[in-house]
């Protein structure tokens, strides 16, 4: 089973490295999202920084997002997701793997952009740990949930903003702790309760998310 | 354990003959128990000694609150029935169930509006509770956008049902996280969690005018529940016949 | 054991997949109902009738890819729903979409699909392209591969160790006269040494008519 799952990761990470300019989208849209920001406010840096939190995790939630939309799409169409349902192995788990190794390849670059443009929006370098360390749990939890809405809409022919109206609702516990966590560091308020929290809601998504992704392929699969 | 009456709800016919005899009583229940409580909230109950005349409008605030929220609740029990048992009535419920919510928690949006003016001098404030029902009306649009994208009847209520279940699952972390951050964010405003305790004659007919708005929805839900079923169920002999004997 | 006691041994043995009552309905359309048939291992089945008379939600539903309108289906005499695992075990579904990706090389595929069920060497995998024609192609990536090369990546899973009952929809598209003609012969092959096939086409079998039996979905039985 191990060699399975190092197997399915191994090709997943292949074929998401075979299309590099995918994997490249979702970060240019956050940078674009988060510059578009200055220029819609002004390039003040005092009120950018104050508004700063809340603009890169809305950014960050989007992007997400917007990499998910194709997550299930090409194996829907290509019949993978057939063989996958039919196989021996627990699908929860082949998902998990996939979003996993997903997540490392889109997810985790996202993560390493963010400071970056939290130095552009004018954040303090002191609160750059904080920012990294609230993606890095937020952004798997992100993922997770929008699996389930691409499980869910994989099927529909035109399912990117349904999936956007089906899961950003379920994404605001976790845009108030990430963006929380960044307000209280930047205001040098103690911010680990907002990180255990991240870091429990990391937990259970991993442990849930899945089943309910495997419920919503099948679910797809069936029609 | 005696399972027949279990499997008596996944028969559409004896669901259709018995719900209208349901149907009936609790349209009555309905009419009797809204009538009632509006006279006795708008009419002869005393006046709020801070808020005067406004805070009537919690006769109906409240109660499609509640309402709101338990209709969510019932799609994920109804998600779970539909799931496990694979009981069709349980799908026909979920799918009926969720516009009626959006409907209750637009209500609730709504009059938490009106009532916003005279109490806080604007028409809407991120107030924790306000914001979660903003939350929890984005939560019946996707499902009802779900049922409606989906044309193959049975995934579009197998999807719904997954997704109210796991929509049932954050609810109470969007509400934790919602009230935390409304904490955070907004110290000193009045807030409607923290009235002073109401004395009976304001609270009596509140309880009247929430038990009519449970029986009005099980009555609107049971009409569309029976719409449905005699659409799913088209093909057979006792829809045909129940429908050419009402013709 | 001679091979022809071993035949016989399995035509004793009771039957591998049966369909009882079987009815589908799509788009509150009836397809079939009350469709009673068995498959006993060394049969090989085709599935008759025009389009849109059901052919593939049969093989969908017979895979446990779709719930049936009513009835069941049952595997070694139990229903399928109560042994998904056992039935992902003895199972290789080949539908319209093979489930090859295009970004992937026809090894790097197969090493992938067998895994989910006994693996293969890569030897083996190489035999298996030789067998289907597709020397000298195991490293090119599937999508420069004309659909029929495509087809045949999907094929030859069937020359891999693996389960014993197929189900395939239309095998035969894309392919040409002699890998048709090879196709019926493998696929009897694997009838003589115990396999059971259940297929869809509309081209006609080669096959003597007493090797093999035809369930036409407009008639409802089996002949």
């Amino acid at each position: 089973m191990l060699r399975l799952c190092i197997l399915l990761f191994k090709r997943e990470t292949r074929l998401l490295f075979r299309r590099p300019m995918e994997l490249a989208n979702p970060l240019v849209f956050f940078a674009l999202v988060i510059s578009l920001f200055p220029l819609a406010i002004g390039p003040e840096s005092r009120l950018l920084a104050t508004i700063a939190p809340g603009v890169v995790w809305v950014a960050a939630l989007l992007a997400v997002l917007l990499s998910l939309d194709g997550l299930f799409r090409s194996d829907y169409e290509d019949g993978s997701l057939e063989q996958w349902v039919l196989a021996p192995q627990p699908l929860s788990l082949l998902v998990l793997i996939k979003v996993l190794a997903h997540w490392l390849c889109s997810g985790l670059a996202l993560v390493l952009l963010s400071p970056l443009l939290g130095l552009m929006l004018g954040l303090p370098e002191r609160t750059l740990g904080v920012l990294l360390l609230s993606l890095l749990l937020g952004t798997p939890v992100l993922s997770l949930l929008g699996a389930v809405g691409a499980a869910l809409t994989v099927g529909l022919k035109r399912g990117g903003l349904l999936l956007a109206l089906l899961i950003l609702p379920l994404y605001i516990p976790v845009l108030i702790l990430g963006s929380g966590a960044l307000q209280a560091s930047l205001q040098g308020l103690p911010t680990a309760g907002y990180l255990w929290w991240l870091a429990s809601l990391m937990v259970l998504a991993v442990s849930l998310a899945p089943l309910a992704i495997a419920a919503g392929l099948k679910i797809s699969v069936a029609e | 354990m005696n399972w027949t009456w279990f499997h008596k709800w996944g028969s559409p016919k004896w669901f259709y003959e018995m719900s209208g005899a349901w149907l009936r009583a609790l349209a009555w229940a309905a009419a009797v128990l809204l009538l009632l409580g509006t006279v006795w909230g708008l009419a002869i109950a005393p006046q709020d000694y801070q808020q005067g005349n406004s805070f009537r409008i919690i006769y109906i605030h409240v109660p499609a609150a509640f309402l709101a929220q338990s209709c969510y609740l019932m799609l994920a029990v109804a998600g779970v029935i539909g799931l496990v048992w694979k009981m069709k009535l349980a799908d026909v419920a979920l799918q009926c169930a969720a516009p009626i919510g959006a409907s209750m928690t637009f209500i609730a949006l709504l009059t938490g509006a009106v009532w916003g003016k005279p109490t806080w001098g604007t028409w809407w404030v991120w107030d924790a509770r306000l914001t979660s029902m903003l939350i929890l009306l984005f939560l019946y649009f996707g499902v009802i956008a779900l049922s409606q994208a989906i044309s193959n009847r049975d995934s579009a209520a197998k999807a719904c049902a997954v997704l109210s279940i796991v929509g049932v699952i954050n609810l109470p972390i969007i509400k934790y996280s919602v009230e935390w951050w409304n904490t955070l964010h907004q110290p000193a405003t009045f807030k409607i969690t923290e009235k002073p305790a109401m004395p009976m004659e304001m609270w009596l007919p509140l309880l009247v005018m929430v038990l009519g708005f449970y029986c009005f929805f099980a009555a609107v839900l049971l009409m569309r529940m029976r719409l449905e079923v005699l659409k799913r169920e088209s093909r057979t002999r006792w829809v045909r016949a129940e429908v050419e004997g009402r013709a | 054991m001679g091979e022809l006691s071993k035949l016989a041994r399995y035509r004793v043995t009771e039957t591998l997949l049966e369909a009882r009552d079987l009815a589908c309905e799509r788009d509150l359309r009836l397809l079939f109902a009350q469709l009673n048939f068995a498959v006993q291992p060394g049969e090989l089945l085709q599935v008759l009738g025009p389009n849109g008379s059901g052919k593939t939600s049969l093989l969908r539903i017979l895979a446990g890819l779709m719930p049936a309108a009513g009835g069941q289906v049952l595997l070694n005499g139990r229903a399928i729903e109560t042994q998904r695992s056992e039935l992902a075990r003895q199972l290789l579904w080949l539908g319209h979409a093979p489930g090859i990706k295009g970004l992937l090389s026809a090894e790097e595929n197969l090493g992938w699909l067998t895994a989910l069920h006994e693996g293969a060497s890569r030897e083996q995998i190489w035999q298996a392209l030789a067998a289907v024609g597709l020397r000298g192609f195991e490293d090119v990536p599937c999508h420069t591969l004309s659909a029929g090369q495509q087809r045949r990546v999907g094929l030859a899973r069937l020359h891999l160790p693996g389960p014993k009952l197929w189900i395939l929809d239309e095998p035969f598209t894309a392919l040409d006269v002699q890998a048709v003609a090879a196709l019926e012969q493998h696929l009897q092959q694997h009838c003589a040494h115990g396999g059971a096939v259940i297929l869809t086409t509309h081209h006609p079998l080669a096959l003597p008519a007493d090797s093999y039996r035809r369930l036409d979905l407009t008639q409802g039985a089996a002949c």
